[in-house]
């Protein structure tokens, strides 16, 4: 690939001087890593690396534990609430989805779902390139999907929980004042009453298909129009792909009715009995 | 015959050579016993694959994951010495771990700095597999003992939370566990409640925080999950973690 590069742009350019030397230097050090061992002995090139490393650590949290104090707050009293009452910064993502779920689905079972899809994600993901080396282009689904789940959703989720939200959880910007006695007008609806279904057996089952035919519906068509046609899918079979395809469709789903409550004031998509709602 | 220095001495000693059955030249069978005959190194492969070094590869983050608990559990075994979980003496010992106690303010920092360390870190452990493919074949159950091991590292953090017993720590374990009381059919709030019959005193809830609300009952509870139970669990996780990467053919690379 290094050569295609060079040919490609180097070239037009007419630094020829300079393509020859990257052409000898990419060969000099191929044929020294054809001449070096592929192990080495782990004392104590390992060992070694370790202990630097491990020296770094040390000295960097010592010097952070002498700058920097833990925070310790007025003594703990059940009967005094603060405003905003926040979780552990590393939970705040979780937190700051309450405002799109009720609480069991945002604090019981989607939890839950995050930590299952990451154990079956091994199991689920057939493709056998990409194994120890850094790559996006042989597994690009992989990647991008869990590039959003992490880095979209839970960092960004986590640090908006943390730094943008203030009383009443509404949103400040870091360093607005605190306003506790904030409100902000809304008013948001059920998504079947939207559609004028109020009563409540009719909206619960139009709820509960809008929100099954979102999770399996487009699955369902893709599978019909590409299972005859795609390798890819032929060898993922049907059990593992629908496993993958819930996994992607609830992540969808998530950003989905977070696009619907700030956009539309979607309250819930389904109202079910017994607070099932989602 | 030459002259033997101090070092020499002690070194072809009796005592010396029943602590360390080899010498210390650098020959290759001494790097390699270096390695095999120390409880502690022989964690690690006689050899190891050369790009294993790489950092840009690894980024450390395994290792630094696993000195972190060192250091949390050193930092944390001070810390028991001066702190009592009830609900009169948490938060004062607290103080006097921060005023009186020599070098407690620094136990407590770092404990504390070490802990949201290793959250962190523990992630970027999880990217780092991930983007390199290192869960697939033959490392796929490794990956689900790793993901087991960030739940209890944040089990760990949520329960350690608790234990300063001031408006921090109490508000932020109400908000988490007040998710218990939403549990379906086991929280007396969440759906199909009444299917089961829970109420505010028997349900998934109270039975994290070993009562109706956050209070005394719950700080022992908590001390107990996170000075006892969790690092015990977590502790037999990473055996099996560490174990699994050497049997699975040592850290991933290209094949």
């Amino acid at each position: 690939m290094a050569q295609s590069v060079l040919e490609g742009s180097e070239v037009e350019r007419g630094d020829r001087s300079d393509v020859a030397k990257v052409k000898e230097r990419t060969a000099k050090a191929e044929r020294l890593s054809k001449a070096l061992p592929d192990k080495v002995h782990t004392w104590p090139y390992l060992v070694r690396l370790e202990m630097m490393v491990g020296t770094g650590l040390l000295a960097f949290m010592t010097i952070w534990s002498i700058l920097v104090d833990a925070p310790l707050e007025e003594p703990a009293n059940p009967t005094k609430t603060p405003n905003p009452s926040k979780a552990p910064w590393y939970f705040l993502g979780l937190q700051e989805l309450l405002v799109y779920f009720d609480a069991w689905f945002a604090g019981v079972v989607l939890p839950a779902m995050i930590i299952v899809g990451l154990m079956v994600i091994p199991y689920v993901d057939i493709n056998p390139k990409g194994n120890g080396y850094y790559c996006f282009k042989d597994r690009w689904f992989a990647v991008s999907f869990y590039l959003f789940g992490f880095v979209v959703l839970w960092i960004s989720t986590v640090i908006i929980g943390t730094f943008f939200r203030g009383p009443g959880w509404y949103m400040f910007t870091p360093g607005e004042y605190w306003d506790v006695h904030k409100t902000v007008a809304i008013t948001n609806m059920d998504w079947p009453t939207k559609f004028g279904i109020t009563s409540f057996w009719p909206a619960f089952g139009f709820g509960a298909a809008s929100v099954l035919g979102f999770l399996f519906g487009p699955p369902a068509v893709y599978w019909k129009l590409k299972s005859g046609t795609s390798t890819t899918l032929q060898k993922l079979g049907a059990v593992r792909y629908w496993i993958v395809a819930f996994f992607v469709m609830s992540t969808a789903g998530v950003v989905v009715k977070m696009i619907l409550r700030l956009g539309f004031n979607v309250k819930n998509i389904m109202v079910g009995p017994m607070g099932f709602n989602i | 015959m030459e002259k033997k220095g101090w070092w020499d001495i002690v070194r072809s000693s009796y005592v010396w050579k029943s602590v360390f059955r080899h010498e210390y030249q650098d020959t290759y069978r001494n790097r390699v016993l270096q390695v095999s005959s120390n409880v502690f190194l022989h964690l690690h492969p006689t050899k190891i694959r050369r790009h294993a070094l790489r950092l840009r590869f690894t980024w450390c983050m395994g290792g630094t994951t696993f000195l972190l608990f060192l250091i949390l559990v050193v930092t944390g075994v001070i810390l028991m010495f001066y702190y009592r979980p009830t609900g009169e003496y948490a938060y004062h010992d607290m103080k006097y771990l921060q005023f009186d106690v020599p070098f407690g303010m620094i136990m407590r920092n770092m404990h504390r700095w070490a802990a949201h360390a290793m959250v962190i870190a523990v992630w970027l452990h999880m990217f780092r597999v991930f983007m390199t493919g290192s869960y697939k074949p033959p490392r796929e159950f490794n990956w689900v003992i790793g993901v087991n091991l960030l739940v209890f590292t944040l089990l760990l953090s949520f329960t350690g939370y608790l234990l300063p017993w001031d408006q921090l720590s109490i508000w932020a374990v109400t908000v988490g566990t007040n998710m218990g009381r939403a549990t379906p059919l086991l929280g007396h709030e969440g759906p199909f409640a009444e299917l089961v019959g829970v109420n505010a005193r028997y349900d998934a809830r109270a039975l994290l925080t070993a009562g109706r609300l956050v209070g005394p009952a719950t700080l022992l509870r908590f001390y107990v999950l996170h000075c006892i139970f969790i690092p015990l669990v977590a502790a037999v996780l990473m055996i099996v973690h560490f174990w699994r990467v050497r049997k699975d053919g040592g850290i991933s690379g290209p094949l």
